[in-house]
C-alpha cells in the first residue's frame, strides 16, 4: 500500500512556479529522503502535502484517500505528522503541556508522564520550552510528531543547527522507529540522508530531478552538478 | 515548595470572596454602587479575556454582545415582561445567537484584519441600535428600567440584595469560566493562541476552536449585559460603541491578558481611578490614556501578570538562597 502519492502537484507563487509537475511515490513502511539546492521547493512540497499551502492543480493521496482538498488538521487525523524548519512549539508552555496537547486529539495509548518517560524526557516535564536550548527544542519538534501516533512522518530538516552529538542523537531516533511509520525527510547533512534514507528524490527548481538508490544519486552526474558536487 | 506555591490561587480566592461577601457591610451606598459596577464590568472584561487573553484574538466587537444582552433585558421589560429569569435567559440568548452568527464572518480573517472586521460590525450593530429608534429608543436609549423581580420576599431595589444578586452570578460565571480554561477545550484554546499551525498539524480544528470560545465569550458579555441594564436602568448606544469596547480591552489588558482575575482588577483600577482622577479634573479621559500608554509600554503582563511575574522571581530567588546556605 501506498503511504503516500502525489501526482503532478505544481504551485506558483505569484509568477514563481515553485512546484511544476511533481509526482511521487512512496510506499508504507519506506523511508524517503528529499535533497536538493535551497530553493528547490522541498518545504513548499511538505506544505503541499500537510495541507499548509494550498496546490493549484494536482492531486495526493495519503494511504489511498484523496486528500488534496483536504484542511490539514484532517490530514492530521489520517495518521500524517510533521516537523517544522523552523521551530514551531507552545514555547510558553511546559514540555508537558506541550506533550499533552499533542496526545489530546489522537486517542493515544499513553499518558504524557508514560511518553516522556519512555523518551527519557520525564526530568524536563515542567520546563517552559523556550527555556530548552535549540537543540532540545528541535527534539520536542520530533516528539510532539511522535506524540500523534503518525503513519507518515514528514521531517523538515531534523538536525538543522544541532551539534553533531545532538545530530547522532536524532538520528538514531528516526533510525530506531518502527517500520509501521512511513519517514519522508529533508535534510541538507548527507551523512544523515545516506544513514536514514532507503530511496532519495532530488528536487531541482521546482521539478524532480532525479530518484534513485544511494547509489544511484551518488553517482547521477547531473545531481552532482546541482547538489552534490564534484571532487574537482 | 511547588506544593506550598501552588496553594496561593486557592488561598487568594478564600480571601478575595470573603472580601466580596462582605464588603456591604463596610462600604458606603457609593462605594457599594462602585463595587457592583466593578463586578458587572469584571465579568463583562472576563469574557473578553478568553478571547484576548487566552485564544489571542483582540476583538473590538465585544461590546455588542454587552450591548445586546443589555438592549433584549431593556426592550422586554419596557413591553412588560418583567419576569427577570426570562430575561436574563433572553438577553443571553440574544447574545450567543449574534456570536454564532458573526463569528462565521469574523472568523475568516486573522491578526489585524480579524481586528478591523470586529471593529466594523460592532459598527454597524451601533448604527442599528442608533437607526432603529421604534424598537431601541434610538439616540435616545431605554430608560426606566426597574430593577428586576426575582419573585423572592426580598427587593432588589436595596442595593445590598442587587449586589448579592450580582455577585452570585460572578461567582457562578467565572466558576464556569474557570472550568472551560482547565477543560480539554480550554488547552486547545491556549494552544491555538501559542501556535495555530502547530495545532493545525496535530490534528486540532482550531476554526472550530477559535468559534466556541467567540461564541462563549459572546454569551458571558450579554450576561454581564443584563445585569449592566438592570443597575443602570438605562442603556443607549453608547454601549455598543467601539469605545466600550476599546474600554474593556483597557481593563483586560491594565489587569493582564490571560491571568483569569486580572480583567476583573483591571476593571476595578479603572472605575476607582476614573472616579478619582474625575474629581480632581475635567481632563480624566487623557489622563486615563496616559495610564493606558504607560500600561503598554511598561507593564505589559498587566498588573496580575506582574506580580505573578515578581512573585515567581522571589520564589526562584529564596529558593537558590536557601539552597547555598545549607550548602
Amino acid at each position: 500500500m501506498k503511504a503516500l502519492e502525489i501526482k503532478n502537484v505544481s504551485k506558483t507563487f505569484g509568477g514563481l512556479a515553485v512546484l511544476q509537475d511533481v509526482s511521487l511515490a512512496i510506499e508504507a513502511g519506506e523511508r524517503r529522503a528529499i535533497i536538493g539546492p535551497n530553493g528547490a521547493g522541498k518545504t513548499t512540497l511538505f506544505n503541499v502535502i500537510s495541507g499548509v499551502t494550498p496546490l493549484n492543480s494536482g492531486e495526493i493521496s495519503l494511504f489511498g484517500k484523496k486528500s488534496e482538498h483536504l484542511p490539514s488538521f484532517r490530514r492530521a487525523r489520517l495518521g500524517l505528522a510533521r516537523t517544522f524548519q523552523q521551530n514551531n512549539l507552545f514555547f510558553n508552555l511546559t514540555l508537558l503541556e506541550n506533550i499533552h496537547l499533542a496526545l489530546l486529539p489522537h486517542k493515544s495509548p499513553f499518558t504524557p508522564k508514560e511518553f516522556l518517560e519512555d523518551c527519557g524526557w520525564w526530568e524536563k516535564r515542567d520546563v517552559l520550552v523556550k527555556e530548552l536550548s535549540y537543540g532540545e527544542q528541535r527534539q520536542v519538534e520530533l516528539l510532539l510528531a511522535l506524540a500523534q501516533s503518525p503513519r507518515l512522518l514528514l521531517l523538515d530538516e531534523p538536525t538543522a543547527g544541532m551539534s553533531s552529538v545532538e545530530t547522532h542523537k536524532i538520528t538514531s531516533m528516526i533510525r530506531n522507529l518502527s517500520r509501521e511509520i512511513t519517514v519522508l525527510i529533508i535534510e541538507h547533512d548527507m551523512e544523515v540522508v545516506f544513514d536514514l534514507a532507503d530511496y532519495i528524490t532530488v528536487l531541482n527548481y521546482g521539478k524532480v530531478l532525479f530518484e534513485g538508490t544511494q547509489e544511484e544519486v551518488r553517482s547521477d552526474k547531473r545531481v552532482k552538478e546541482v547538489y552534490l558536487g564534484t571532487a574537482d | 515548595m511547588k506544593q506550598r506555591w501552588l496553594r496561593f490561587p486557592l488561598i487568594g480566592s478564600i480571601v478575595a470572596l470573603l472580601a466580596l461577601l462582605t464588603s456591604p457591610l463596610i462600604l458606603t451606598p457609593y462605594g457599594l454602587s462602585l463595587m457592583t459596577q466593578v463586578l458587572i464590568f469584571g465579568l463583562f472584561a472576563m469574557s473578553l479575556d478568553l478571547l484576548v487573553g487566552y485564544t489571542g484574538l483582540v476583538s473590538f466587537n465585544h461590546a455588542s454582545f454587552f450591548g445586546i444582552g443589555a438592549y433584549t433585558a431593556g426592550i422586554l421589560v419596557t413591553q412588560g415582561y418583567e419576569n427577570f429569569w426570562f430575561t436574563l435567559l433572553a438577553g443571553v440568548t440574544v447574545s450567543l445567537i449574534l456570536a454564532f452568527l458573526l463569528g462565521t464572518l469574523v472568523l475568516r480573517s486573522s491578526g489585524p484584519y480579524f481586528l478591523m472586521i470586529t471593529l466594523a460590525f460592532g459598527q454597524m450593530v451601533f448604527a442599528l441600535a442608533w437607526r432603529w429608534r421604534s424598537v431601541t429608543g434610538g439616540d435616545d436609549g431605554l430608560s426606566g428600567i426597574p430593577r428586576p423581580e426575582l419573585g423572592l420576599p426580598i427587593s432588589m431595589w436595596d442595593s445590598q440584595n442587587f449586589y448579592y444578586l450580582v455577585l452570585a452570578f460572578f461567582i457562578l460565571s467565572s466558576f464556569i469560566l474557570w472550568r472551560i480554561i482547565r477543560s480539554k477545550l480550554g488547552r486547545s484554546i491556549i494552544g491555538v493562541r501559542e501556535s495555530e499551525s502547530r495545532m493545525q498539524a496535530l490534528g486540532y480544528n482550531t476554526w472550530a476552536i477559535k468559534y466556541l470560545a467567540y461564541t462563549i465569550a459572546g454569551g458571558f458579555a450579554g450576561l454581564a449585559g443584563v445585569f449592566f441594564v438592570y443597575f443602570n436602568g438605562f442603556i443607549s448606544p453608547q454601549q455598543l460603541d467601539w469605545s466600550m469596547s476599546g474600554l474593556v480591552i483597557l481593563m483586560v489588558i491594565v489587569g493582564g491578558a490571560g491571568t483569569f482575575v486580572g480583567p476583573v482588577i483591571g476593571a476595578g483600577a479603572i472605575f476607582v481611578l476614573q472616579n478619582l482622577i474625575s474629581a480632581q479634573t475635567e481632563r480624566w479621559s487623557m489622563s486615563m490614556g496616559i495610564i493606558f500608554i504607560l500600561c503598554v509600554m511598561y507593564l505589559r503582563d498587566g498588573v496580575v501578570g506582574y506580580t505573578i511575574k515578581l512573585s515567581k522571581k522571589g520564589l526562584r530567588n529564596y529558593e537558590s538562597f536557601r539552597n547555598k546556605k545549607r550548602e
